[in-house]
């Protein structure tokens, strides 16, 4: 996948106002996305994926959230690039929904209750594309099809609160969808559903994707479902990309301790009665997530680090090539 | 062989909406019946509206269930009194999901810990400190916890605290309701390692709910996979991963996605959504998303059939392998 990329974001620096203090939630942030491609930022709480994809879209909370370095260039159905770090809140509502979508963890309370899902999935239609309700009304019926609802046309009549939570997903996708947008920015899609429901949500997309050549850019706690669907992976710790790559070799060959630690203490179905016979503890990684307020010294991993040294305290560390488009926040990546 | 610690039997549990409407009736629960060993931790799965948190609720009697029997240490609790069943109720302890919502802010860890202790009129004062500081040491807090507020903790030490709030009334029994869906990866398998120790250590036994089917294979000897308020299968959990017999248990199985490059194997996506329990499917409560459902099964409600020593599953597909 050698294209140019539709997403390019590079040196990223995300600060939160918090009790007078300036405080990093993202940092030294490089990602890009190509059409047709899913890459994954992925983390647990607090790691800055969310802030991330927020940055992007311009969503961060005004007064509190403000993006104070780095370029987030976009390249829109226009063809031509823009950096959406410097762009007035005007002219990015004119790219959110039309060239870029997003979808959320909560499919209830991103939907509004007082409008039907087809009036909803009508309206971004009408806005951007200046068609009219009739025309935009039959658009929205098709999206819910093509979004897999069985009898969309009776659907599309429906309301948020007569829907299941994985229909209420499949309509923000139909939303998303509405204008053809050359980016998706899924965040955390799936978290809030079932896991048979979440496994149709994630094929729906894999398919969407094959149709309709978008990026994505997915955003999720979940290691299982990166490697489900994404083609490259960002695992974020404390507001830095830690190691990057294709998921495949990221997840075969993590060359970070802390990709490797996690990718150890996920519970994997049918190692655990193997485990549990021979007596062995699942493996974990020491110690809980630093506070962003009192990010250690040098390397935010260096304390729960089994290989930490003295060195590692003395400077962040620059992201490493290891080979290919692998990267790895690490000193030690080539011992380890 | 003894007598089980605790005996489920024919539970049920249908809510009704109160008031002036008469809105539908939640049929959350239907004819549950199993039983959990002494010093066996005994897992409840499935996906939302499987019944799960109901089944945990109504052994403690937290809800009232509408028919059926709850035998604890050979004591039916549905029978007692309020006051009998404060007193039973310092040997069934319950861990909560939330360790932000289940903890009072208000409060010390000392005196969330000794909580319990006062109310049941255990020990002196001094006694009940000396065990707080007992539960603290269990769960590896540091000792200076004991005059902290929660809002100083970690949700993972947050959890810790639950779970020494759980054992230090020395419970017979804990239900552990979904204790470490709300943590990180990273500290989720500190807490199961935990829970594991301690069940162990202290013969604990238990009754362990959650969604994730991974976590349950470490912790539980024996898992009950539910669908809608009915139990699909139950079996020992080295036997439920590798030769599941319900279609259901084998398609929660599948829809698991795995971290292991390469491991995936051919998924099998269920079609359609989890029915309302306000409005059942007649027969097996699966059959709507079952790829092998044929029109028998919506005729009977399948029985609960023994396929080996300690397997049942309630299918009456037997033509049917993996």
């Amino acid at each position: 996948m050698k294209r140019r990329p539709i997403l390019d974001v590079s040196d990223l620096k995300t600060v939160f106002r918090i009790g007078g203090r300036q405080v990093a939630a993202v940092q030294d942030l490089n990602l890009t996305v190509a059409p047709g491609e899913t890459v994954a930022l992925v983390g647990e709480s607090g790691s800055g994926k969310s802030v991330t994809s927020l940055s992007i879209m311009g969503l961060l909370p005004r007064k509190v959230g403000k993006v104070v370095a780095g370029r987030i260039l976009f390249r829109g159905k226009s063809g031509e690039e823009r950096d959406l770090a410097t762009m007035d809140s005007e002219a990015l509502r004119s790219i959110r929904g039309n060239d870029v979508a997003m979808v959320f963890q909560e499919p209830m309370t991103s939907l509004n209750p007082v409008y039907t899902v087809g009036e909803q999935i009508a309206e971004p239609i009408r806005i951007h594309l200046g068609r009219s309700h009739k025309d935009a009304a039959e658009s929205a019926v098709g999206l819910l099809a093509a979004v897999g609802i069985p009898d969309p046309g009776r659907r599309a009549r429906q309301y948020p609160h007569e829907l299941s939570g994985g229909m209420r997903q499949r309509v923000m996708i139909a939303m998303a969808l509405a204008c053809d947008p050359v980016l998706l920015i899924a965040d955390e899609p799936t978290t809030a559903l079932d896991v048979t429901i979440q496994a149709q949500i994630l094929d729906l997309l894999r398919k969407l994707q094959e149709e309709r050549g978008m990026g994505i850019l997915f955003v999720t706690h979940n290691l299982g479902v990166v490697a489900e669907i994404a083609h490259r992976v960002a695992v974020m710790y404390a507001g830095r990309v830690v190691e990057t790559g294709a998921v495949t070799d990221v997840f075969r060959h993590p060359r970070h301790p802390y990709t490797m630690g996690l990718m150890r203490s996920v519970p994997k179905l049918g190692e655990a009665t193997m485990l549990k016979r021979q007596g062995i503890p699942l493996p974990t990684i020491a110690g809980s997530v630093p506070s962003l307020l009192a990010l250690p010294d040098g390397c935010s991993f260096a304390p729960r680090c089994p290989y930490a040294l003295d060195q590692c305290r003395a400077g962040v560390p620059a992201l490493a090539e290891t080979g290919g488009r692998h990267k790895s926040r690490c000193i030690r990546w080539e011992e380890i | 062989m003894r007598e089980p610690l605790l005996s489920v039997r024919g539970l049920t549990k249908h809510f009704t909406s109160s008031g002036f409407s008469h809105g539908p009736v939640v049929r959350a629960l239907d004819d549950i019946s199993f039983e959990v060993p002494r010093g066996k931790v005994v897992g409840l799965v499935g996906e939302s509206g499987s019944g799960k948190t109901t089944i945990g609720r109504s052994v403690l009697r937290l809800i009232e269930p509408t028919a059926g029997q709850i035998v604890f240490d050979g004591v039916d609790l549905t029978k007692l009194s309020a006051s009998e069943m404060r007193r039973q109720r310092r040997r069934l302890q319950y861990i909560f999901q939330d360790p932000f919502g289940s903890l009072s802010p208000r409060m010390t860890i000392g005196q969330i810990l000794m909580e319990g202790l006062d109310i049941q009129r255990i020990g002196s004062r001094a006694e009940r400190g000396a065990r707080a500081k007992k539960a603290l040491q269990e769960v590896d807090l540091p000792a200076d916890a004991f005059v902290r507020y929660p809002h100083e903790f970690s949700g993972g030490q947050r959890q810790r605290i639950g779970i020494a709030r759980a054992l230090v009334l020395e419970p017979e029994l804990i239900v552990a309701d979904e204790p470490v869906s709300a943590l990180d990866v990273s500290i989720q398998a500190q807490i199961v390692n935990l829970l594991r120790s301690l069940q162990s250590r202290l013969g604990l036994t238990m009754l362990f709910i959650s969604h994730d089917l991974a976590v349950v294979e470490y912790i539980c000897d024996t898992v009950i996979v539910l669908y809608l308020g009915r139990i699909m299968e139950i079996a020992p959990s080295e036997v439920l991963y590798s030769d599941p017999r319900h279609p259901y248990t084998r398609a929660l199985l599948s829809a698991i996605p795995s971290p292991e490059i390469g491991k995936a194997s051919a998924r099998q996506i269920l079609k359609g959504d989890i029915p309302s329990p306000a409005n059942p499917p007649s027969g097996c409560v699966f059959r709507t998303r079952c790829p092998h459902a044929i029109d028998q099964c919506a005729k009977t409600v399948p029985p609960l059939e023994e396929v080996a020593p300690g397997h049942v599953k309630a299918c009456i597909r037997h033509d049917i392998s993996g």
